[in-house]
């Protein structure tokens, strides 16, 4: 696996995360974001992204409507739904956790195990 | 439960729709046009912009794909896929999908409405509350002899009282009987069939009356009100169905009866009675003897068949003692009898003996079954031969084996399915087809149709045929051996063994199993003519129409007057148009229903041991003429005349094997007397002996019969007057015998003596003849049907195959044709791989045959199940039929011109 590359895991968590904190969005919009917020250090198919969304709406998390985009074309907005934030709190939370055990990990000493 | 949400979306939509690819295409087209503009803001060429989008973008097509995987269910998907491919090439190729259609509608359907027979008469509970509950009651009586194997001592009235009142182990118990009831004073006189029930019965089966009450208690008692309740469909067909019949007054028997209730539609019992008429017993005139009715009891919950059996083992303990023998009989016959308890689940009862013809059916269309399966294997290994080429091309392109395979049993599977719901269709219509014309010997006929566990089973067989014949193909073809498929194309030299085995071993089974088949029919069609062979004691029974009907003592009461009545009648019917000649008696032949076992005859130099009791034999009751009319010859002495009979001389005639057995020759028992049931009964001089008549059906033993003169001075049945048949049975020889003119005009002549009394159980004694065999034709007709099948398809196979060899060695025939091989050699060759197909079939078939033939050697008659003949004739059959499916298509191999074989490839 490359480094550049997402797992759909956490591509799903990073779709949730964007809808929290910028409202409704269609998927340009959605893998523009995505690619902004993480410097660019994540260049994914954009393509790949849809599937995740299709996931995610199957499962509640996201829900969908068509509408107009900017440019006044007709396109499918994505917006998280209640069952999304929780998911995506529960999904912080235990990401946190996950990375704290992990920092731990990597804090230990050599002596700290005697 | 994210993952069943998930799960129930996708269900919802199982299918991707082209409007959901409609959408993601739109949404891909836009997102690509932003990520388009955006780059042409940055900078980029027009052209170059939407190039570095779509690089950005990934594979559309493995989007799409992923897409889709996600939103519905993927298998479903190309399951609906490979159906829809598979109606395509069927559509493509109408005769193959007929055929095969029609050789999965017929076997299917006729094994599925053979186990819906099977299902309503054997498998299906009766139609009452907790049947399981119900049993019939009767006994075993070790001490009688002449009682028919399998007979029983049924119940007397005297038992009802014991046993209704001193059981331990029933709920309910009560006792009835079947009979006519003549309905007077309508414009139509008739005899509905009457239930005759005590207190108990319908309390016992539990079924609630559609309008009105039960019997009570009160309508059992002698002397109360008499009463009567009307089962549904008579209550329909004669009254038309009118509500306020209950209360009505009905003239029943030349007595009136209040109508009060109407049994629902679904209330099911033996021979569909019209009438259910209460049965009074006056317990001062009750005897031990009488055995006339039958015992049905409900037990009590968690009491077994032991359990019930030993507790009316003890009550005939108590029986014995209470009551007093019939005026005129000796106690110890009841004593020497040694009754004992027989007590039946009453749905065995019911059913009686048709198991085994059922199940041999059964066996018979599930062997047909596997025939027709087998031969849709051929025809698909056919076809899945010519695709070789097709499957190996596709399977180097990488199609992996399960996708074929799947492809191929799907193909299999919707065959099996359509041509299940054909048969499905087919069994209703003949299920619906038996039931309206179907005999009435068949019990619970009515009861017959399709349930769920029809349709499950119908659903059932046609997966299995649809598994059955399509894993064969692929397991020879759906494995990946693309290299030799493809490296073999267009060069097949000569006939390569290993291809054929497959199909030779399909028809080797064909065959061996069609052997089976042919070789039960064989059977049955010998057992048919053994039992036609044998001389039933009456001749031309299609020239006798039978006729029942009655005297009533309102009125005659007078013994001369009743028999100068029924002689009156007699004259009458001997002048109509076209009679040869008339008969008078208590019943007609094979109307054993009427004459029962019989009763202890006993004569007077033949002394009975102590402690036993003298053997039943089969009594008629008859004027002069019944044995000329009949056709029955006068072995030795002579017949009755009407002298005997006005002057009451005590004369009797004997069948020739009851002269046989106690006087060795029928002449020695001229002179010689006899008499009915004990010492009550006269003496009576034998004055002829009769040749025997087969009353039990041709396949049973002829009874040994005594006939008594119609009008007797004293009988021990009768009070002092003396005794007439006043119900009895007219039977008139003629060449009109079966036509509605003759039974119309007897009728008018009837009801102008006896004044407009039923007349009933019309019928001829050719139907009465037929019915004494439907069971062996109707097991005939079947197997014989699945033996036709089964050799139509076997000879198919086989003619499949040659002509596919012939087709596959067109070349090699040309190159020995050119080589001037001899035609009739090559002829030959292919005749003798036909019949080398068949001699084994028929080899195993006849190993097969011996095993299971004798599953039906109890419903063979004068034939062993190992018969010579049919073993001998049926496998001849058979392979002159293979030597002539081989030779057809072998011929054309001999029109074949050297020079196209061998441009041919």
């Amino acid at each position: 696996m490359k480094d550049t590359d997402v797992r759909q895991g956490t591509l799903a968590l990073m779709v949730l995360k964007t809808l929290d904190v910028l409202g409704p969005l269609h998927g340009y919009g959605l893998a523009r974001r995505i690619e902004q917020i993480s410097g660019d250090l994540l260049t994914v198919n954009q393509g790949t992204l849809y599937p995740v969304l299709l996931k995610l709406e199957q499962e509640g998390s996201i829900a969908s409507e068509w509408g107009a985009s900017e440019n006044n074309r007709k396109a499918r907005f994505y917006r998280l739904t209640r069952q999304g934030r929780k998911q995506l709190q529960a999904e912080a939370r235990s990401w946190e956790q996950t990375t704290a055990i992990i920092d731990r990990f990597f804090a230990v000493k050599v002596e700290d195990l005697k | 439960m994210k993952t069943l949400r998930r799960l129930f979306r996708r269900l919802t939509s199982w299918t991707t729709t082209a409007r959901d690819e409609e959408f993601l295409q739109a949404e891909i087209d836009d997102h690509i046009a932003m990520q388009t503009a955006e780059n042409v803001r940055a900078g980029l060429s027009a052209v170059e912009a939407r190039r570095q989008a779509l690089l950005k973008f990934g594979s559309v097509q493995a989007i799409k794909d992923s897409y889709r995987d996600q939103r519905g269910l993927p298998l479903m998907e190309t399951l609906a896929h490979d159906v829809r491919h598979a109606m395509r090439r069927l559509r493509k190729n109408p005769s193959f999908a007929a055929a095969v259609l029609l050789t999965l509608a017929l076997s299917i359907g006729a094994n599925t409405a053979i186990f819906g027979v099977i299902d309503s008469i054997l498998i299906r509970p009766l139609a009452y509350p907790h049947a399981e509950e119900l049993v019939s009651v009767s006994h075993t009586a070790p001490g009688l002899r002449g009682l028919g194997a399998g007979a029983g001592i049924t119940v007397s009235a005297s038992m009802y009282f014991t046993y209704r009142d001193e059981n331990r182990t029933f709920e309910q118990f009560g006792v009835w009987n079947l009979g006519g009831a003549s309905l007077t004073g309508v414009a139509e006189p008739e005899m509905p069939r009457a239930l005759n029930v005590t207190y108990g019965v319908l309390d016992a089966m539990g079924v609630k009356p559609l309008l009105g009450r039960w019997f009570s208690r009160a309508d059992d008692t002698p002397g109360s009100a008499e009463t009567v309740m009307l089962t549904y469909g008579y209550w329909q067909r004669r009254f038309a169905g009118d509500t306020s019949i209950v209360g009505r007054t009905l003239t029943i028997n030349s007595t009136p009866h209040s109508v009060i209730g109407v049994m629902p539609e679904g209330f099911r019992f033996q021979r569909d009675p019209e009438l259910i008429l209460p049965q009074r017993f006056n317990r001062n005139e009750t005897f031990l003897g009488g055995f006339d009715f039958q015992g049905i009891a409900r037990l009590k919950p968690g009491v077994t068949m032991a359990q019930a059996n030993a507790d009316v083992a003890r009550m005939i303990g108590i029986w014995l003692n209470a009551w007093a023998p019939n005026p005129g009989l000796d106690g110890a016959i009841f004593q020497n009898a040694h009754l004992g308890p027989r007590l039946q689940a009453l749905k065995q009862n019911v059913v009686g003996n048709v198991g085994t013809a059922l199940w041999v059916v059964m066996g018979t269309l599930g062997l047909v079954f596997l025939i027709a399966c087998a031969n849709v294997a051929n025809l698909l290994l056919v076809r899945a031969e010519a695709r070789r080429q097709e499957l190996a091309v596709r399977a180097a392109l990488g199609a992996g084996w399960g996708r074929i395979a799947r492809e191929m049993l799907v193909e299999s599977v919707t065959l099996s399915v359509v041509g299940g719901a054909i048969g499905l269709g087919l069994a209703y219509a003949a299920l619906r087809m038996l039931v309206a014309n179907g005999p009435d010997t068949l019990p619970r006929l009515n009861e017959i149709g399709i349930d769920p566990l029809v349709l499950a089973f119908a659903a059932g067989v046609s997966l299995l045929s649809g598994a059955l014949f399509g894993v064969l193909p692929v397991v020879r073809y759906a494995r990946p051996r693309a290299a030799s498929a493809l490296q073999r194309v267009g060069r097949t030299f000569s006939d390569d063994r290993a291809r054929h085995r497959a199909r030779n071993t399909l028809v080797v089974v064909q065959v061996a199993l069609a052997l089976v088949l042919l070789i039960g029919s064989g059977l049955m069609i010998r057992t048919f003519q053994q039992l036609r062979s044998v001389q039933p004691g009456f001749t031309h029974p299609e020239e006798i129409l039978i006729l029942h009907s009655m005297v009533p003592d309102a009125i005659a009461k007078e013994p001369e007057r009743v028999m100068r009545m029924q002689h009156e009648i007699m004259d009458k019917l001997a002048t109509l148009p076209g009679v040869a000649s008339v008969a008078f008696g208590s019943a007609a032949p094979l109307e054993s229903f009427l004459t029962g076992f019989g009763n202890p005859v006993d004569a007077e130099d033949k002394r009975i041991p102590e402690g036993q009791v003298a053997a039943a034999r089969r009594i008629r009751r008859i004027a002069p003429g019944f044995f000329t009319t009949m056709g029955t010859r006068v072995v030795a002495g002579r017949d009755l005349a009407w002298t005997d009979l006005y002057e009451k001389r005590r004369v009797a005639i004997v069948s020739e094997n009851l002269a046989r057995e106690w006087w060795g020759d029928p002449r020695a028992a001229l002179g010689k007397r006899i008499r009915e049931g004990g010492a009550l009964d006269p003496w009576r001089e034998i004055v002829g002996v009769v040749e025997n008549v087969y009353d039990d059906g041709v396949q049973a033993k002829p009874p040994e019969s005594v006939y008594w003169p119609a009008l007797m001075d004293r009988y021990i049945w009768a009070g002092d007057n003396g005794f007439a048949v006043a119900s009895g049975m007219f039977a008139i020889r003629s060449n009109r015998a079966a036509t509605e003119g003759l039974s119309a005009e007897a009728r008018q002549v009837i009801w102008s003596v006896n004044g407009r009394q039923p007349v009933f159980l019309v019928t001829t004694l050719k139907t009465l003849y037929d019915q004494s065999m439907a069971r062996t034709s109707f097991t005939l007709v079947m197997l014989a049907i699945g033996g036709g099948m089964a050799l139509v398809l076997g000879i198919v196979g086989i003619y499949g195959v040659i002509a596919y060899v012939v087709s596959q060695r067109t070349r090699e025939i040309g190159i020995r044709t050119a080589l001037g091989g001899p035609p009739v050699e090559i002829l030959g060759t292919f005749v003798r791989h036909g019949l080398r197909l068949a001699g084994v079939g028929a080899a195993v078939g006849l190993v097969a045959a011996a095993a299971l033939t004798r599953l039906m050697s109890s419903l063979l008659f004068g034939v062993s199940a190992l018969d010579p003949v049919t073993y001998a004739a049926m496998p001849a059959l058979l392979v002159a039929a293979a030597a002539l499916a081989s030779y057809l298509p072998a011929r054309r191999a001999m029109a074949v011109d050297p020079v196209q074989a061998l441009r041919a490839e």
